[in-house]
């Protein structure tokens, strides 16, 4: 099923002649309103009127999460704020958030790409959609719930954790189809089979699943103890949130990335080189129709390869392979981005705390469990277990404040974390996905 | 009056106590009483040695967090409510006791228990005006 037949559909040279049109308009507006984006676009000598092919994006400088930080909270933005209806946030580098924002159209824009996200995947009008991504800053919740609204669905607004509530409400509600992250669905069928809830009680047909990298393993596993079709959805708030690619169900092989919103680039992360299709490297990705928030070029470190070719189900857009990994230090624990550097921010501001610190990542069950592993030095040390318990707690909740997401803190003597020439080792991921 | 006890941080590792004691053993320090207070990840070993000088220092060779604090060693009376008495004369002058430990010896009739208190100029006080025996420092290291 294709939600926007005639978008979605369009012949290659149009969905090109199109982006072409949506880039030159692009440009010249940041050119004209966004004094960074002009200020980067003449220190590489490039005007808009430069921009005559879609090669010529080659020429544009990249946008990088450093520029969202630069210009923190609202810099980029390229509209007068009056104009602005939401503002959504995914974790910076730093303690400061990565900030995002968007206009009314913005908003419908977002809706009609997760329209037809969910469409690609099955769901229509007379489902029942349980939204178990997180309703907040984080753009996954509210950004499938338009969508959802879009299609006709009912929603139910649920948010994420709380599985046996979860499992309640798909049996009770008669939920159709779940919408979460990957290793989540894993977590709800390992909860199901606690309480001896057979899969069959509850009615879910198709689950979308996304913000964490996952594999094909995770998918057969996924379909067969859920006994669900499994899709693959991808999206980040720089770009606009989830509604960036999807799976369709007819091939479920490679995302299609909605060509008329977004032009992707394949690059390599080190010499920043573009890539041809076929070829694995960093997705970068252009906005072609946001308002408030338009990226040029953004770098998104997630590694996938283009796939050119035309797709069984009818849409012309080309697909990008599932994500395989990332070209910097980013953790995702449980759907939410973790930057090693947030970590060590938080623990600086902690005083006595030496920047000694380890984090271990694990997976305990289908759930993301992380530890960051401090060492105790003079300043910190107490001979009272109360004070140096207190002193665990108030670091985890100052992680867990800046993070957005639990961590288990644990105090190590000095000099037990390894010290390695050059750049430390700061994170060790046993997880096996 | 002071007794210097010496405080490590240990993780709750197998053979991490086991080479404590190697550590100072092979130094030649005697260790006069310890206590151990854990939780499931970490511990603190509390120590009071012959030689508090040189036990810190080779455990500072070893990487090991410690601090020294002070402690008192105070005469119990080895009978039914001795260590009642202690308390409560503690808990009439509001002295809050952190943690305590037996001391291996007896002085004479007496046991002798190792108190951290959160006031030890106050605690020293109140013992002495009640008729407490309070060991010396030096008598206790050389025990």
């Amino acid at each position: 099923m294709i939600w926007n037949e005639e978008f979605e559909t369009l012949p290659r040279e149009a969905v090109e002649a199109l982006q072409l049109k949506r880039l030159k308009n692009l440009i010249e507006r940041v050119y004209a309103v966004v004094p960074y984006y002009r200020k980067k676009m003449e220190e590489m000598g490039v005007k808009p009127s430069d921009i005559k092919c879609l090669e010529d994006i080659r020429k544009l400088p990249f946008t990088t999460k450093e520029d969202l930080r630069i210009n923190y909270p609202f810099g980029l933005f390229a509209v007068p704020f009056e104009r602005v209806v939401r503002i959504h946030a995914s974790s910076g580098t730093t303690g400061k958030p990565t900030v995002v924002g968007y206009t009314k159209r913005d908003i419908e824009t977002w809706a009609e790409l997760m329209a037809r996200t969910l469409t690609a995947g099955g769901v229509h009008q007379g489902d029942v959609v349980q939204n178990a991504y997180g309703y907040g800053l984080f753009t996954g919740g509210l950004g499938a719930h338009y969508g959802a609204e879009k299609v006709g669905a009912a929603v139910i607004p649920i948010s994420g954790g709380n599985s046996k509530r979860q499992i309640m409400l798909m049996q009770d509600f008669g939920s159709t189809v779940l919408l979460c992250t990957p290793s989540y669905a894993l977590n709800i069928a390992d909860v199901m089979k606690e309480m001896n809830i057979p899969e069959s009680s509850l009615k879910i047909r198709v689950g979308l699943f996304g913000a964490e990298p996952w594999s094909e393993n995770m998918r057969e596993e996924i379909e067969k103890r859920l006994n669900i079709k499994a899709m693959d959805i991808y999206g980040l708030s720089e770009v606009i949130g989830p509604g960036v690619a999807s799976e369709c169900i007819e091939e479920k092989r490679g995302l299609h990335i909605f060509e008329d919103n977004f032009i992707a680039e394949i690059i390599n992360p080190i010499t920043c080189e573009p890539l041809p299709h076929g070829e694995k490297g960093e997705l970068v990705f252009t906005t072609l129709t946001k308002e408030a928030f338009p990226v040029i070029r953004y770098r998104t470190r997630d590694i996938s390869v283009i796939i050119p070719e035309p797709c069984s189900c009818g849409r012309t857009f080309k697909r990008m392979q599932r994500i395989t990994g990332r070209s910097d230090d980013m953790l995702i624990i449980r759907g939410v981005n973790v930057f090693p550097s947030q970590i060590e921010h938080v623990l600086m501001s902690i005083k006595g705390v030496e920047p000694h610190y380890q984090i271990v990542v694990d997976r305990e069950g289908s759930l993301d469990m992380m530890e960051v592993q401090v060492e105790v030095s003079e300043g910190i040390f107490s001979d009272e277990v109360k004070v140096l318990q207190k002193l665990n707690k108030c670091i985890s909740q100052e992680l867990k404040d800046t993070l957005g997401v639990n961590c288990k803190v644990k105090l190590v003597e000095p000099k037990t974390i390894q010290r390695s020439e050059g750049k430390a080792k700061r994170v060790i991921d046993n997880r096996k996905i | 009056m002071k007794v210097e006890q010496i405080s490590v941080f240990i993780e709750n590792k197998s053979g991490r106590l086991a080479e404590v004691a190697d550590i100072l053993s092979k130094a030649g320090i005697n260790i006069r009483t310890l206590s151990l207070a854990d939780t499931t990840d970490f511990g603190i070993l509390r120590l009071i040695v012959n030689d508090t000088e040189k036990a810190t220092s080779i455990l500072k060779q070893n990487n090991f967090t410690m601090k020294k604090t002070e402690v008192l060693a105070v005469e119990v009376p080895d009978k039914p409510g001795g260590l009642s008495l202690i308390l409560n004369v503690m808990k009439e002058a509001s002295i809050n006791v952190e943690y305590m430990y037996a001391f291996v010896e007896k002085s004479g009739e007496n046991a002798i228990m190792i108190f951290r208190f959160d006031e030890i100029n106050k605690a020293i006080n109140t013992l002495q005006k009640a008729g407490i025996g309070i060991l010396k420092g030096e008598k206790v290291h050389s025990i």
